[in-house]
């Protein structure tokens, strides 16, 4: 499917997202814009924030501050959704410490994920992440990469009915098991599916997107800056100067704005080590967002770099 | 996993450079100074492989056991596994390479008097392990602290290994050599998924290990 400025804006109009039409700011300054997640109309910060490799630090005492200090200027920022998995080595303790020294933000949206292969490891697994980061309970569940989702579908979806989780999502990286992917979205009452989306990963527009807006899911983009690669990449080249158009001040910002502007997609999730980027990428969903039109001119401007 | 052919090794590293360093930083500062007393007893395993005493004793076997244990114990199970989990699959290879070196002692030793150019190159090996890796951190423009010592740090305490491996003339040499081998091959791959450029050390001594033993093995005794 092409994006067209029509279905752009009919799925806009599907998800509830509050996105801007061209030459109409998003919002009011400085407010982080939010979208609805469909199936409950609860409303979530654009941007989020990522953990993996950049919360990975161990025990070391200095980088686990300087991981707090993020997730103070990614709250303070207006931030909320924070994601993480047990893939991601001792990124769960380091959430938990940060949201310990934080005093637990009200405000957090604690999005994990269950990653292993074994059905009866599922629970045990969920309940030792939740004791990582301190948490009552988790607002959102996902299965990690779709590992031995049908039998971890079934527990999430029972956590849910016992309100020991609040949604229940499937995850996806790199363009990974897509015919799985969407069978799996049109078969299950999913709230949340995650999956990699930028300027140069387009992939998902094609099926995937369309169809979460259809569907009523919820939409998390993983890797938008493909790991750090693309804005290091991008970083030796000058912003154009019709960026300032749609307010992005940094290769970061036009790549998120690029992001946030289709309307499938509810939270993206850049992963960051630094207090001034965490600041910059909230801000990025503050501004006005590009239309269709923009975006494919974004798309073809890095695509001809 | 399905779809294994669409990862790269960069999807399997869960850290990032400064992460990985700094762990030795703090690993170091654990154990300071415990770092003399390694880097004597890795001398002392020089002088015994260039002058071996007149009777043979397991006194070389028996201190690559204590560093094997403690370096598996310390570094890898209770300080890496914390940011890889793979790495609490790997390090009870160290506590198997330790148990291989204590048969080898009880069992009277390694005969370490070959002196064949694979001896030298061992040699060279342990002088790497025991004398030169403590001093490549200003090379690679990183602090002091990050040094990598024999028994304190993997990758040394594995070469100076296959150091004094390539000078025994036993049979069980090769047997020992793999558990070692493997390690380097695993950090060294690690280090090049991080672009670093100390990368090549590891795997230019476990891939010269292994083009010795495999020559000694096509070479008939003499």
């Amino acid at each position: 499917m092409t994006l067209t400025r029509r279905t752009f804006v009919k799925a806009a109009a599907a998800s509830g997202a509050a996105f801007a039409l061209p030459g109409v700011a998003s919002g009011q300054a400085h407010a982080p814009l939010t979208r609805t997640i469909p199936s409950s109309g609860e409303a979530i910060p654009a941007v989020g924030l990522g953990t993996w490799i950049t919360f990975n630090v161990g025990d070391d005492p200095v980088l686990r501050d300087e991981c707090a200090d993020v997730m103070a200027a990614f709250f303070e920022a207006g931030g909320s959704t924070i994601d993480s998995s047990p893939m991601y080595g001792s990124s769960q303790p380091v959430i938990g410490y940060g949201l310990e020294r934080l005093g637990r933000p009200d405000t957090l949206f604690s999005a994990e994920k269950v990653w292993t292969s074994s059905a009866a490891d599922g629970p045990t697994q969920i309940e030792q992440s939740r004791r990582f980061w301190g948490a009552e309970r988790f607002d959102l569940v996902q299965v990690h990469n779709l590992v031995g989702w049908e039998a971890h579908l079934d527990t999430l979806f029972a956590m849910k009915a016992d309100e020991q989780i609040r949604y229940v999502g499937i995850t996806t990286s790199e363009g990974r098991r897509h015919d799985l992917f969407e069978r799996i979205m049109r078969d299950f009452p999913l709230d949340f599916v995650q999956l990699t989306y930028n300027v140069v990963d387009r992939e998902a527009e094609e099926r995937l997107l369309p169809l979460a807006a259809e569907r009523g899911i919820a939409v998390i983009v993983n890797r938008p800056f493909r790991q750090g690669e693309l804005t290091q990449q991008l970083e030796s080249e000058p912003l154009p100067a019709w960026a300032a158009e749609i307010g992005a001040s940094s290769w970061a910002q036009f790549i998120l704005k690029f992001i946030l502007a289709h309307p499938s997609v509810t939270v993206a999730i850049p992963a960051t080590t630094r207090v001034d980027h965490v600041r910059e990428n909230v801000a990025a969903a503050a501004g006005p967002l590009p239309d269709a039109v923009m975006r494919e001119r974004m798309a073809a401007h890095v695509r001809d770099l | 996993m399905s779809e294994w052919w669409t990862y790269r090794p960069e999807d399997f590293l869960l850290f990032s450079p400064r992460v990985y360093w700094r762990m030795f930083e703090l690993h170091n500062a654990a154990f300071w100074p415990l770092h003399f007393a390694t880097l004597a007893a890795g001398l002392a395993i020089i002088l015994l492989v260039l002058r071996p005493p007149p009777r043979r004793g397991p006194w070389v076997e028996l201190i690559l056991t204590a560093l094997w244990a403690f370096v598996g114990w310390t570094f890898l199970w209770s300080r890496y596994a914390a940011i890889n989990w793979a790495i609490v699959y790997v390090a009870p290879a160290f506590g198997v390479q330790a148990l291989l070196l204590a048969i080898a002692a009880a069992r009277g030793g390694l005969a370490l008097d070959r002196r064949d150019t694979g001896a030298w190159v061992g040699v060279v090996f342990l002088a790497i392990g025991i004398v030169a890796y403590p001093l490549l951190p200003p090379l690679f423009d990183r602090p002091w602290r990050s040094a990598e010592v024999f028994g304190i740090a993997p990758d040394p305490t594995a070469i100076a290994t296959l150091g004094v491996l390539l000078t025994a003339s036993c049979r069980l040499a090769p047997l020992l050599s793999a558990i070692p081998l493997l390690w380097l091959l695993l950090s060294g791959l690690t280090l090049r998924t991080m672009s670093d450029p100390q990368a090549w050390l590891p795997l230019l001594t476990a891939g010269t290990a292994v083009a010795v033993l495999a020559l000694r093995r096509l070479t008939p005794a003499k």
